[in-house]
């Protein structure tokens, strides 16, 4: 028998860790690594941070340089959108033209950037922060603006309102719900970052929505509210969440809901093809649901992280070169706003009670966050020994009661070598 | 340009220029060494770019952070007196000669 082949669609983190890891894991087939951006392989999370404020450049975005395809024997294809999968045929269809013969499909296909769907959207000045070129787009502009909207208070909409703010730029940040990067942390949380980026210089509107995009000669000028105030702005940050890439798998027949629905070996319905990172919606033990007998089911989700998409390929590489597990890591996530790092460990949504270990005034705390009792994520804001005292914990046996957990003088990571042991 | 010796756990040795300014990280990457994965991109937050440092050459290196001590601790391989993260060796034009050493594995 020929050797396989494994093509993987999409070139960011998970996509290059899949191809890296099959190597490392031995798999001796053909490997082809398909990206529709131009450019090479490379880290997302610093487009909202170092690389956006000029601090690091193209030589600290790569994954790793072009000659490291040669060597791995990769077929790194670039610049090319695969049209559609042929799954009785066992071939991608590329747009150019092309047909690729495979064994194995990973898709990591990521996400993009929500467009708002409001009038004035399309104004030059309105623009997103997703890709490499978006990037080279705001860093240019962020030198000659005055006013910036921010449109979404999540990661990416902070990180970039706190690179501006240090930029000297005036920032206004409007976010739909009370509390900005609702869905990923406590209100407590929430809260300091809220004050964090008021006491930098940002005005934050809460509960308040876009109505619509003002311009003249068609190019943006203010924003209008849904509570009908006119905000200055020439430019216009549109960082309201992603969408899954998860067209390609629904016109191959596969389910989607919320992203490409894979079981707990990250393979989608048909055995051969598999989803990992962004675009993927997985069963996880991190996000519990309610049983008769506790906390015991395997909820799903989605994730948008750096770790979620590392992890995942390692464990389908794996999986294809003939040593499967199902998949059962830990999720983390940072995002670096000025000088406040937040770490988190495990996934709070959905916690019912929560204390706080450290003090905020001091700017460095944890915020634990519990469900029936049981530990779900720690958010750590400059305190990195919990966070990774919060991993461990979450790795092995949770069991951490919230009275300890609020206690500085008990010794968490006493405690968490006794469990993890 | 400073050079960089990075010795893997079979003993071979690469030595690089790796310029001023650049983390030790990053000369492996930039120079397709194996054995750095450096998932997180030099953040501290994955420790997979973890080196031992040639013992009498620590002092040459930069202080750790307590990010950076934090972090140690998860390391995949065992964490000795000499364990750094290599993101966070910046290279200076003291450390010309350093000679680090790649863990049996990163994860």
């Amino acid at each position: 028998m020929a050797d396989p082949v494994v093509a993987i669609i999409g070139a960011g983190q998970a996509g290059f860790q899949t191809a890296s890891s099959l190597r490392q894991e031995g798999f001796g087939g053909r490997i082809l690594l398909i990206g529709d951006e131009p450019a090479l392989p490379y880290q997302r999370p610093p487009l909202s941070k170092s690389y956006l404020a000029g601090d690091s450049g193209l030589d600290e975005l790569w994954l790793r340089p072009e000659v490291f395809y040669e060597t791995q024997g990769i077929d790194l294809v670039i610049g090319e959108i695969v049209s559609a999968i042929d799954r009785p045929g066992r071939r991608l269809r590329l747009a150019s033209g092309g047909e690729i013969e495979c064994d194995h499909v990973v898709l990591a296909t990521g996400a993009r950037f929500r467009p708002l769907p409001v009038p004035g959207a399309e104004l030059d000045g309105v623009l997103p922060l997703r890709t490499l070129a978006d990037a080279d787009i705001l860093r240019g502009r962020l030198s000659e603006v005055r006013d910036v909207v921010v449109v979404g208070a999540g990661f990416i909409g902070l990180e970039f309102a706190a690179v501006a703010r240090a930029a000297g730029v005036a920032v206004h940040i409007v976010e739909v719900t009370q509390q900005p990067m609702g869905r990923v942390v406590s209100a407590q949380t929430s809260r300091f970052f809220t004050e964090a980026h008021r006491g930098w210089g940002a005005t934050i509107s809460l509960g308040t929505g876009v109505a619509r995009i003002l311009g003249s000669d068609g190019r943006v000028t203010a924003v209008e509210t849904t509570d009908g105030r006119v905000l200055p702005a020439d430019l216009v940050l549109i960082c309201i969440g992603v969408l899954p890439n998860a067209e390609l798998a629904a016109e191959a027949g596969l389910a989607v809901d919320n992203g490409i629905v894979v079981d707990r070996h990250l393979a989608t319905g048909a055995a051969e093809i598999f989803a990992i990172g962004d675009c993927a919606n997985f069963p996880t033990r991190f996000a519990p649901t309610e049983q008769a007998r506790g906390l015991t089911g395997h909820g799903r989700v989605r994730l948008e992280s750096v770790q979620n998409g590392v992890d995942q390929a390692r464990a389908v590489a794996a999986g294809i070169a003939g040593k499967p597990a199902p998949y059962d890591k830990v999720p983390w996530f940072w995002s670096d706003q000025a000088e406040l790092k937040l770490q988190i460990a495990g996934i709070t949504a959905g916690h019912d009670a929560s204390v706080v270990r450290g003090d905020p005034e001091s700017g460095s705390f944890s915020v634990f966050c519990f469900r029936h009792g049981r530990l779900l994520g720690v958010e750590s804001v400059n305190r990195p020994a919990d966070h990774i005292v919060a991993r461990r914990l979450l790795a092995g046996d949770p069991r951490l009661r919230p009275e300890e957990a609020a206690d500085e003088s008990f010794d968490l990571r006493a405690h968490a070598a006794r469990r993890s042991s | 340009m400073p050079s960089i010796t990075y010795v893997h756990p079979d003993g071979a040795r690469e030595v690089l220029d790796v310029p001023v300014g650049t983390s030790v990280m990053r000369g492996a990457i930039l120079n397709n060494v194996d054995g750095i994965v450096a998932e997180c991109g030099g953040e501290m937050m994955c420790a997979t770019c973890h080196v031992y440092v040639e013992e009498p050459q620590l002092d040459l290196t930069p202080p750790q952070s307590d990010d950076e001590k934090a972090m140690l601790e998860f390391t995949a391989s065992e964490r000795r007196p000499n364990s750094r993260l290599s993101c966070q060796l910046v290279v200076t034009p003291e450390m010309d000669g350093l000679v680090v050493y790649l863990p049996e594995t990163q994860v």
